[in-house]
């Protein structure tokens, strides 16, 4: 790589302005502001606001609401964390063992990640809609009286699906990446010495995924903690009644629609700790991370 | 330990390519082959067919009477070193010479047994917990040998195993590799594109030439009497020096002048001749049966030393240890007797 030597050191720092306007502006100011509004309670038209020490945070993880929703989300986080993983990896041992380096296929698969979450949760709606949905009628026939947004394990397969769905091109393109650089020669003598096919893939080609599968294990519950928010939302028609929420929904629900902004706060907060931890864990791994050479 | 016969194989690549055609031949037991050829040749396909990497198209191979066509890699009892090694990255020493046992159903304690013990023949028993990516290139290589080595295969197979090392490496681990085998007594397949490495370490060569075996023969066979101007060209180095010629009653002239002594008295009509740099003696006088000799430079490689020059206006090149005779004092090149190739012009055959 080629290094750019500046004579003044001023001018990196210049060129950075732009990016730490807007992290500070978008990030670390709403931040502050959540982490200063945690700790007071503030009354509905914003007028007046009451210290109240770790009142909103007490309240919130005791509140019998906030536990219900909670182990919702992790279930919710593991199933689709879970399920686009799997599926994602069996599509791309199908897919590398009948092309070996056509790349059409992979883009087709790509452009499935190009759409945005209320979108697919739009699609979702069309595939589990009362009267026309697909799913609902194939649900129906086997005795299966789906109802979308009135039961609430009916609406939680849906936000399953079209989570997973979502989901699953970014995780078999990984996939597939990393199988197809697994070197030919070493499939090869694994070809001779291992008779077995299912035995290969688990001793020498998924050892050589690992790496990828837990990248993607921590972007996954990334994305089934935080950005399914969209899905929810259009799924939900923006109601969600008795419907199961995940915590960021909550967070959501409970700062704008029920206005108690410090409960809301004290619950980013919360979130936001949640997703320190995940990153140091994954920057831990990556430093260790064997390089094979 | 076992014998191989390939009988008229042929492969032929889904896009149409011949890359292998008509091979046959067999090997016999404990016997040590060497493909060579220059790149391209079909040399690396017809060792992957040995494999079961690549199907055969048309034709057997079959070890000990046995015919693999149809055999998964892993049940052929054979064993592969390849040209990179290809290591399991993430398997210690010890696990990559062992997956292929442990695979084979074979007991904790014979593999233990099995692998301490080749660790110890190839001096890797210190390396046995690193992984492939904590190992200098000739430890890998080792490495390779060594997996192979484990499984006791009736056939190994090598492609261009030591392509990766260094010069010096190279020819330690030429003796080494040959030193290995017939202790194992195990009946090899070495590909190579190096024909130091194919003319020292082969029982016989088998020399391939676009996909087509041009001769199969010991080391001495090939280099005394190739089957052909490509072969007499492709081993040997500096190559055979080829001149136009021709018989004319009787006697072998050269296009550009002066009679070749050759032992033979061909039909008349144009030859190709090919004379070896190492057969020729160079004089500053001219003595009978001596032919003019223009000279031009010297490469000198210390031991040896190349003279480039003329012989009836082609380029001829004279391999020599003398110190005298070099310069502009060569006016004159005698040919040892016998040491004169004769080739068709059209097939390029040998013409005896
Ligand atoms: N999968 C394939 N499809 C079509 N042609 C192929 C394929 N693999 C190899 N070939 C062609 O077959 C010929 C022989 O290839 P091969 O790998 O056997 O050469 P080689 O003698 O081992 O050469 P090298 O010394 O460079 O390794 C080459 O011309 C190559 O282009
Ligand atoms: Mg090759």
């Amino acid at each position: 790589m080629k290094r750019v030597q500046f004579r003044r050191p001023i001018f990196p720092f210049l060129l950075l302005i732009p990016q730490l306007a807007i992290i500070a502006v978008f990030f670390y100011w709403p931040a502050g502001e959540a982490i200063r509004g945690s700790f007071y309670l503030e009354d509905p038209f914003g007028f007046s606001s009451t210290y109240v020490g770790m009142d909103n945070y007490t309240d919130t993880v005791t509140g019998s609401e906030y536990v219900s929703v909670a182990k919702f989300t992790l279930g919710f986080t593991a199933v689709v964390a879970f399920f686009s993983l799997a599926l994602a990896l069996l599509l791309a041992v199908k897919a590398d063992s009948v092309l070996r380096g056509a790349k059409t296929y992979r883009t087709l698969l790509m452009w499935v990640y190009a759409i945005a979450p209320p979108v697919a949760g739009l699609f979702g709606i069309l595939l589990f809609d009362q009267a026309i949905g697909p799913f609902t009628k194939i649900a129906q026939s086997i005795g299966w009286d789906f109802k979308l947004g009135v039961n609430y394990w009916d609406s939680a397969t849906a936000m399953v699906i079209v989570a997973v769905w979502k989901q699953i091109p970014i995780n078999f393109i990984f996939f597939l990446a990393g199988m197809q650089s697994v070197p030919m020669a070493v499939r090869e003598a694994a070809l001779i010495d291992d008779p077995s096919g299912p035995s290969r893939f688990f001793h020498v080609i998924f050892p050589l995924l690992a790496p990828t599968a837990f990248f993607l294990l921590i972007i996954n519950i990334t994305y089934a903690l935080f950005d399914t928010f969209g899905i929810i939302d259009i799924l939900h028609k923006g109601e969600p009644g008795n419907n199961p929420v995940t915590l960021v929904y909550k967070v959501y629900l409970d700062g704008f629609r029920g206005n108690d902004l410090g409960g809301s706060s004290a619950q980013s907060v919360i979130l936001m700790v949640l997703v320190l931890i995940l990153t140091v864990v994954q920057f831990r791994f990556m430093e260790r991370r064997v390089h094979y050479t | 330990m076992a014998q191989v016969t390939i009988s008229s194989v042929n492969k032929i690549y889904p896009n149409g390519f011949h890359a292998v055609k008509d091979a046959d031949f067999h090997i016999k037991d404990g016997e040590f082959i060497v493909l060579v050829g220059p790149s391209g040749c079909g040399k690396s396909t017809l060792l992957r067919m040995f494999a079961g990497l690549e199907d055969i198209s048309t034709g057997e191979i079959a070890i000990d009477d046995r015919v693999v066509n149809d055999v998964d890699p892993a049940q052929r009892d054979i064993a592969m070193v390849f040209q990179n090694y290809a290591l399991y990255p993430h398997m210690t020493v010890y696990k990559n010479m062992a997956y292929g046992l442990k695979r084979a159903k074979k007991s904790k304690e014979d593999i233990e047994i099995a692998v301490q013990k080749v660790a110890k023949m190839l001096d890797l028993t210190p390396l046995l917990d690193r992984k492939p990516s904590q190992l200098s290139g000739g430890q890998r290589q080792r490495v390779a040998m060594g997996r192979a080595i484990v499984r006791s295969p009736k056939l190994f197979l090598f492609d261009e195993p030591l392509s990766n090392l260094d010069a010096k490496l190279r020819s330690q681990m030429r003796i080494e590799v040959r030193r290995l085998q017939r202790d194992l007594g195990v009946t090899s397949v070495y590909v190579t594109h190096d024909q130091v490495e194919a003319m020292t370490m082969a029982d016989r060569i088998v020399v391939l030439n676009a996909g087509k075996i041009e001769q199969i023969g010991t080391p001495a066979q090939i280099y005394q009497s190739p089957a052909s101007v490509f072969v007499a060209t492709f081993m040997g180095a500096p190559p055979m020096n080829m001149l136009e010629g021709g018989f004319k009653d009787g006697t072998l002239t050269l296009s550009g002048g002066g009679v070749i002594p050759h032992h033979s008295h061909g039909a008349n009509g144009p030859v190709s001749i090919g004379i070896r740099p190492e057969k020729v003696t160079l004089q500053a006088e001219e003595t009978p049966g001596a032919l003019p000799f223009t000279y031009e430079f010297t490469e000198d490689l210390g031991a040896v030393k190349l003279v480039h020059g003329l012989l009836g206006g082609e380029r001829f090149i004279v391999h020599t240890h003398e110190e005298a005779i070099i310069g502009d004092d060569a006016k004159f090149l005698s040919i040892d007797g016998g040491s004169v190739h004769v080739f068709d012009v059209n097939t390029g055959q040998r013409i005896d």
